[in-house]
């Protein structure tokens, strides 16, 4: 594994693998009555938020907070940062008060790429969204949450990957981080994507992505394993990208017609916040098939995942094929 | 864990120097032997959990829970413990992929909990194991077995019940071999390669 997790092309399929089934053993811990393991006693995560989230930030203190880390939380808002910080300021500050891990979430694109390569800071960065780039541990969650649903058996899919599945990614592609990197890692897992969307909502040179595009939602429906709902993101909407919101729902919203024609066994996964009515109506949301609250509660496992396997070691995880048999113990950090 | 407190231990390239010290009848006798003990010891093992510490402990605990079925009658409840998150050299070495830890339904409060190992060395895994119990819960009292002493101990722990006890030197390395993970029973007695890493 790298050291920072920036981008989920970022992780090979051992890797993601690794993390899924780390998740899986540490999604457990939350049944018992101690709900916190020792294991990054005295080291300080940070999350660095420079926009605003509830979940994301929720869900990496928890997980950090369950690995006995210390956690402290930076919002830009009523932070030196509204004075008129720079990033590089803010990092060296961080780095001054020995920060081992930086969650990282900000309103620019290549923000954590930045923090990662330059050298402000000693420790690992994570991507907890940037821009309109990648959120790799959103993408994490959701392949967490589609391996379990899909895979029969009483093992959950632990150790396999999403070989063959056929995901369906629905709505705004051009601004969601969220379809960049699900994209990416569902493609390295063995998934096939196809990407849905009204043509002035497809970035350019969407042709040259890893997968399928289609303008009509009904077509793909009834091949889908999975349908990943997006939000619309009206605050990144500066020009008009569809004629009403009435019609975007009417060709693009899931409701329970459409549902009903996906497979028995096909989900709906949503990241998150929903605009009920609008890409999704209330009858889907609510409905068994919709996995938005799993994917909630699968992300603190996926992120005490991510945070044990790049910092509980002397490196982060080493996925060289062979892991259970490797004879030396000289195994280099990464 | 194993034969040396690390995890993944030097499968020593077996090659060379390994000899066998226990066949596969020597250990199913031991495992007898132990299983006998333990009812004696708890007076009919009907509180009795057992717990395998990964990987060859929770093969080693579903073997003695097996024979602890035939001696009282009763099914027991086995289990294994990860002590992964516990160990006290993971910051000397990249970070590891966990086992599986899977407590019985009935729990371990108010239990005799039996930890279940394939070797003791060090004892800093049974150190991590203890850690891990109490996170899970109060068991009215924990035990130890262990297929192999091979002595060197770390830490003021001890066995309560042995399979047999292999004196080693710090230069030897001790193999136990298992039908369902390696595909035979055995005890390799080997000679550790100088580790580069120098590690101990």
């Amino acid at each position: 594994m790298k050291r920072h997790l920036i981008s989920a092309t970022d992780l090979t399929r051992d890797d993601a693998v690794l993390i899924l089934d780390t998740a899986e053993e540490l999604a457990r811990v939350a049944d018992r009555p101690i709900k916190k393991l020792p294991t990054l006693r005295g080291r300080t995560v940070v999350n660095l938020f420079f926009e605003d989230s509830t979940r994301t930030r929720i869900s990496f203190e928890a997980a950090a907070k369950r690995l006995s880390a210390d956690v402290i939380n930076f919002s830009a808002k009523g932070s030196s940062v509204s004075k008129g910080e720079s990033l590089k300021d803010t990092a060296l500050t961080l780095e001054a008060m020995g920060a081992d891990a930086v969650v990282i979430r900000h309103h620019d694109s290549g923000a954590p790429h930045r923090l990662a390569t330059s050298d402000w800071i000693g420790g690992c960065v994570v991507n907890a969204g940037d821009g309109t780039h990648e959120h790799p541990t959103q993408a994490l969650l959701d392949a967490f949450t589609l391996r379990r649903r899909l895979t029969e058996g009483p093992n959950g899919g632990v150790g396999g990957d999403l070989e063959g599945r056929r995901v369906t990614i629905v709505g705004d592609i051009l601004h969601s981080r969220v379809a960049r990197s699900n994209l990416h890692l569902l493609t390295t897992l063995g998934a096939e994507v196809t990407v849905v969307a009204p043509p002035t909502l497809l970035p350019i040179g969407v042709a040259h992505w890893p997968c399928a595009v289609s303008y009509d939602l009904d077509s793909v429906l009834s091949k889908s394993d999975a349908v990943m709902m997006l939000r619309v993101q009206r605050e990144r909407m500066n020009a008009a990208y569809f004629p009403t919101e009435r019609e975007y729902a009417r060709r693009y919203g899931l409701d329970g017609d459409r549902m009903a024609r996906m497979p028995e066994h096909a989900v709906v996964m949503h990241p998150g916040p929903m605009n009920r009515g609008m890409e999704i109506t209330a009858e889907v949301a609510d409905s068994p098939r919709c996995t938005a609250v799993e994917q909630v509660s699968g992300g603190v496992s996926v992120r005490m995942a991510v945070l044990y396997l790049l910092l509980g070691g002397a490196g982060p995880a080493d996925t060289t094929p062979a892991d259970t048999t490797r004879s030396d113990e000289n195994g280099q950090p990464a | 864990m194993d034969s040396t407190p690390d995890t993944q231990p030097s499968v020593p390239a077996p090659s060379a120097a390994a000899r066998t010290v226990l066949e596969g009848p020597d250990i199913a006798r031991a495992l007898t032997r132990i299983a006998h003990e333990i009812v004696e010891r708890a007076k009919g093992a009907d509180d009795v959990v057992l717990l395998g510490i990964p990987t060859r402990g929770v093969f080693l605990a579903r073997r003695l829970a097996d024979k602890l079925r035939e001696i009282t009658e009763l099914p027991l409840p086995v289990g294994s413990l990860d002590i992964t998150m516990y160990r006290d050299d993971l910051r000397l070495r990249p970070a590891r992929a966990l086992a599986r830890t899977d407590i019985p339904g009935e729990g371990v409060d108010g239990r005799l909990v039996v930890l279940v190992d394939d070797v003791l060395f060090s004892g800093r895994t049974i150190r991590a194991a203890l850690d891990a119990l109490g996170d899970i819960g109060r068991p009215r009292a924990v035990q130890l077995a262990v297929l192999v002493d091979r002595g060197h101990r770390e830490l003021p722990i001890r066995a309560d019940y042995v399979g047999k006890n292999i004196p080693t030197s710090l230069r030897e390395t001790v193999k136990v071999q298992l039908t369902e993970e390696d595909g035979r029973d055995g005890v390799l007695l080997g000679v550790r390669e100088p580790a580069p890493s120098g590690e101990r």
